[in-house]
């Protein structure tokens, strides 16, 4: 059953629209991640959720109930701040309790569940310090236990990890996965780090210009982008795009620089069209086929990437830590048909028959990807 | 300035001290003045060293001037100025910031306007008013002729009067009326990060209790500054107190003291009259310097 749904949503600010009829679904028990560039419109799409803004049409629902005219208070959920939000005049136990003394809830009750969260949260010895007094990792475990200690039916994460550092922000991914995977609330994460997406999420949505590029699997998204869009934002370094113009049999397809690429099967449009065609790094073989020029080679440790061109394109290419071979000023090339994706100039993939890229066209077709629920 | 000159130092230093001297000699010598006996007032030269009448010249002047009274009436109208003044700044501050209403910034800007009316500025109008609070009413019922309609209905003349003159209410009200703590509040609240707000929604709390679990405590420090200023500033009426009190019941210590000063021909105790400015002076000495110290604590448990 959908915990969370959103039928046509749209919201304006002013004239400015930042969401276009958004329709969207998840499942109950699922950590679902919304991923975008900033501006995309993803924090609007959890504030009204929360209930922080108003829709400007459209309904969501949560549990079967529609919630788009309730107080947050009364929708059930939870939310997680950027900045954590703590009440900087409370000790870390007020700040734990404070929705619980909102709601009425006895004092010794109060202290019970205080003390369980901060157990799970490994906060017990800081519950009376300040929150100016913990460390920033620290302070997001008090910002989660906040949300926790409410027991709501809907998690909220609005990029809460992206003021740690790099290091903090990997061990709290683990914990917050974790905590999911014991609790089983549904979760809604908003971030704008793909490896962040795409190592928390059960279902994935990536947005774009307020609209809706793709849903599904982490891995089903990487391997079949639906846009060009996606293509290049999922992924490090992300997926090369270059342009192409089809064959004359439309079985093969010519970039800028003269080479050429026999696929084995039709492209399902005229000869002559242009399209972009998309690798990613690590697919691109090296050692023999089309001679192309080097820009240089970065050392990554567990491997190496290296700067092509073809025509006036950037191009790169990942090489495993086994790959010894010393890169010159060229090099050649191969782009393994099978691992190639298709284009559109409006940036739409190309359905290709043999290797069955699923149709999904971005503005069409409500999007639900059901997903276990984890218990 | 990270300049290393001594001879700029010790130039900025003279001035400074000399600042200091021009500053604190004439209380100093009112303080000494205060200790004398009636007899050593008028010597020549002026001593410089206390004497041991200080007691006996405060219990002449509290009895002379009739400071019991008097002191009363100024702790309870200052009170009331401080007090309401924080009220009403910070639950305006909180209407202007926290909530998206028509005019909103219309009525931001007519209550900034009124930083530049000062109480002396619109000091006709406001006795007007405050000699009888209901006269725009009166006009308005004039103006429209529904005085005229009572009249000549029911033969009763409508005359509205209440007045504020020689009360606590028509002393401190006006006072009360200016912007200053309401843009001191309005900017601070500015300062606090929206999500605190959203936080406490989320959490279920409604804007009342908003404002008292969390506003108010990160206030404090703003709302100690405000007491401070507003402790002295409503101490040290004068004119105001002078215009809207007629008799001695409702008078404050300022015009006491101006009371106490002798007439052309009357021999000048001046010791038992500055032993009364000395205990006029002492209410917002102590008030500074006890919310100083109460700063300072404020500064150091800083929870940012």
């Amino acid at each position: 059953m959908a915990e969370i749904e959103f039928s046509n949503i749209t919201k304006s600010f002013g004239t400015t629209q930042v969401l276009h009829s958004l329709n969207l679904s998840i499942e109950r028990g699922a950590f679902a991640v919304i991923l975008g560039p900033s501006g995309c419109g993803k924090s609007t799409l959890l504030r009204l959720l929360a209930g922080l803004e108003k829709v400007s049409s459209g309904e969501i629902s949560i549990a079967g109930r529609r919630v788009e005219e309730l107080q947050p208070r009364e929708r059930d959920v939870a939310m997680v701040f950027q900045n954590y939000a703590l009440y900087p005049h409370m000790t870390v136990a007020q700040n734990l309790g404070y929705s619980l003394r909102v709601a009425g809830v006895k004092r010794p009750e109060i202290e019970k569940r205080v003390a369980e969260v901060a157990r799970t949260l490994q906060l017990d010895e800081y519950l009376k310090r300040k929150p100016g007094q913990l460390s920033g990792g620290q302070r997001q475990r008090v910002a989660m236990g906040r949300a926790i200690i409410r027991e709501p039916k809907v998690f909220l994460f609005d990029e809460p990890l992206s003021n740690l550092d790099a290091k903090l922000r990997t061990q709290m991914r683990l914990e917050i996965k974790r905590l999911h995977r014991k609790q089983g609330v549904t979760s809604l994460f908003v971030t704008h780090d793909q490896i962040e997406a795409m190592t928390l999420a059960d279902i994935l949505i990536v947005m774009n210009k307020g609209r809706i590029e793709q849903v599904g699997r982490p891995a089903d998204i990487y391997e079949k982008p639906a846009s060009a869009f996606v293509a290049s934002f999922l992924g490090s370094p992300p997926m090369n795009l270059i342009p192409a113009t089809v064959d004359t049999d439309n079985r093969g397809i010519v970039f800028g620089d003269g080479m050429k690429i026999s696929l084995g099967y039709a492209l399902p449009v005229a000869p002559g069209t242009e399209i972009v065609a998309g690798i990613r790094p690590e697919h691109v073989e090296i050692g023999n086929g089309h001679i192309v020029p080097v820009e240089f080679a970065e050392e990554l440790g567990n491997g190496r990437q290296v700067h092509l061109r073809i025509g006036d394109m950037a191009v790169s290419a990942l090489l495993s830590a086994n790959d010894k071979q010393v890169i010159g000023d060229a090099l050649a090339i191969k782009l393994p048909s099978e691992h190639l994706h298709f284009f559109a100039k409006d940036g739409r993939v190309i359905d290709v028959q043999p290797t069955a890229h699923t149709v999904s066209k971005p503005e069409t077709a409500e999007r639900t990807v059901s997903v276990p629920a984890l218990v | 300035m990270i300049e290393k000159s001594p001879i700029l130092n010790f130039v900025t230093h003279a001035i400074l001290l000399a600042a200091a001297f021009a500053m604190c000699f004439p209380i100093y010598v009112s303080l000494i003045t205060a200790t004398m006996p009636f007899e050593r007032v008028a010597e020549v030269p002026k001593p410089l060293w206390p004497s041991d009448q200080l007691l006996v010249n405060m219990a002449a002047a509290w009895k002379k001037g009739a400071f019991s009274t008097l002191f009363m009436n100024s702790i309870i109208s200052t009170l009331i100025i401080t007090v309401g003044k924080i009220v009403i700044a910070m639950i305006t501050a909180f209407a202007l910031v926290y909530f998206r209403f028509r005019f909103r910034a219309l009525a931001f800007w007519m209550i900034f306007i009124t930083l530049m009316l000062p109480l002396e500025v619109r000091i006709v109008p406001t006795y007007e008013i405050v000699s009888n609070v209901l006269l725009p009413i009166q006009r308005i019922l004039e103006w429209t002729g529904l005085a005229w309609l009572i009249q000549t209905l029911s033969g009763v003349r409508v005359v509205l009067k209440l007045s504020l003159i020689n009360t606590y209410l028509g002393l401190t009200l006006p006072l009360i009326a200016t912007a200053t703590g309401t843009f001191l509040f309005r900017q601070f609240f500015l300062t606090i990060p929206d999500e605190l707000a959203e936080a406490s929604k989320m959490d279920g709390s409604g804007a009342l209790r908003f404002f008292w679990d969390i506003l108010l405590p990160l206030s404090r420090t703003n709302i100690a500054a405000l007491a401070v200023i507003m402790f002295v500033f409503g101490w040290n009426q004068y004119l105001w107190p002078l215009l809207v009190t007629t008799g001695p019941e409702y008078r404050t210590l300022t015009i006491g003291l101006t009371a106490m000063q002798p007439g052309s021909d009357a021999t000048a105790d001046w010791n038992v009259i500055l032993a009364g400015a000395l205990l006029v002076m002492m209410p917002p000495v102590l008030v500074v310097v006890l919310a100083q110290r109460w700063f300072v604590k404020g500064l150091v448990n800083t929870d940012k």
